[in-house]
């Protein structure tokens, strides 16, 4: 059966992309958590079908300002991951590579965004070659990109690329918890609609 | 007492008196208002994509796309006794947010002519814009005096 809308997936389907979340994001903060040198807990993710301003809602609100990252995915599954860092995680992120927090995240230099970038790029790899193994699938990463803004505007872009065809997205929301604060960092998978199609069929629910 | 009206993604309202229009975080997408200074009629739209024809789906709501949102709205404005005839618009927005070598995710720029090609054939001269460039913007629009702010975190708040 093939997927028309995000909003046809059964129970079914949505606990096994729960579960692609979760061994994908257990992979992703391994290898932070490996890099910061600091234990990093994981939430269970949660798959969310919304419509593009609930998604903004349920991420955050439009007007939060964070540092967006975003991954392009290509091969069997297609689509984007993007990490939304808040300053607590930066700072930790900043000082493993500098040995000091930036002042704010608005005055990053060219350095601290590349460290930034190579972290979204380490913890992509970690997530998709998870997913990879777990469906026998070929996925491959494009180049980080990163910006500093409002989260409205950095979510349109998801939206833009995935939202033509409906009205909602789908994306699998795992939340990172440093130092038990209620400041979550956030790393969203967001599959294309065709692409989903492929995964749940490699899985064996299609 | 007027109200706040706040206008979503693919989205639009149509306010009056001494409502305020508002539109939050305009990334790629593009916040067009528009106003009629004889009877304080504004409207705001919020779109994302620039052209619903190749979209066969059914399903998508005309509110997202310049070709359909703009002409919607002024249909909308009319009715509520606006003469379609003053407009004047004002727009912001269609910024890339992700700096990239891959030019065909460059929707903003492609946005930005699909509002300015709905507005030319609704011949509704644009008074204002702040286009383009790489970050978001909110928008808030007065009906009462068709002032219109943009704020942003990079740039603050200006008034166009």
């Amino acid at each position: 059966m093939s997927i028309g809308k995000y909003e046809d997936l059964n129970d079914m389907q949505i606990d096994v992309l729960r579960e692609v979340g979760n061994i994908g994001s257990g992979n992703a903060t391994t290898a932070l958590s490996s890099m910061v040198g600091k234990m990093i807990d994981i939430e269970v993710p949660r798959v969310e079908v919304l419509d593009f301003n609930e998604a903004i809602n349920a991420v955050g609100g439009p007007e939060k300002v964070i540092a967006g990252i975003l991954i392009r995915i290509n091969g069997d599954i297609e689509g984007m991951i993007m990490f939304l860092f808040e300053q607590n995680l930066i700072a930790l992120i900043e000082e493993t590579f500098f040995g000091q927090a930036p002042k704010d995240i608005f005055s990053l230099s060219e350095a601290e965004n590349s460290a930034l970038n190579e972290m979204g790029n380490i913890m992509a790899g970690s997530y998709v070659n998870a997913i990879a193994q777990l469906a026998g699938m070929t996925i491959d990463i494009e180049v980080p990109v990163m910006t500093v803004d409002m989260l409205g505007a950095i979510m349109s872009v998801p939206a833009i690329e995935m939202g033509e065809m409906g009205d909602k997205l789908l994306f699998i929301d795992n939340n990172m918890i440093i130092d038990n604060t209620s400041i979550q960092s956030k790393m969203l998978l967001l599959p294309t609609i065709d692409s989903l199609d492929n995964l749940l069929g490699k899985l064996g629910v299609a | 007492m007027g109200q706040k009206l706040i206008i979503g993604i693919s989205d639009w309202k149509v306010g009056r008196g001494d409502d305020i229009l508002v539109t939050y975080a305009l990334g790629s997408c593009i916040g067009t208002c528009l106003y009629d200074k004889t009877t304080g009629i504004a409207g705001l739209s919020h779109i994302m994509l620039p052209d619903s024809t190749a979209i066969i789906d059914g399903h998508t709501t005309r509110m997202k796309f310049a070709d359909t949102a703009l002409p919607d709205m002024v249909d909308k404005m009319r009715a509520m006794g606006a003469n379609t005839a003053a407009l004047k618009a004002k727009i912001a927005g269609g910024a890339v947010m992700f700096q990239t070598t891959n030019s065909k995710f460059n929707i903003g720029q492609r946005n930005i002519e699909a509002v300015k090609e709905a507005l030319r054939k609704l011949r509704i001269p644009i008074l204002a814009e702040d286009t383009g460039l790489n970050y978001g913007r909110t928008m808030t629009f007065w009906a009462e005096n068709g002032n219109v702010e943009i704020s942003s975190t990079v740039m603050g708040k200006k008034m166009i």
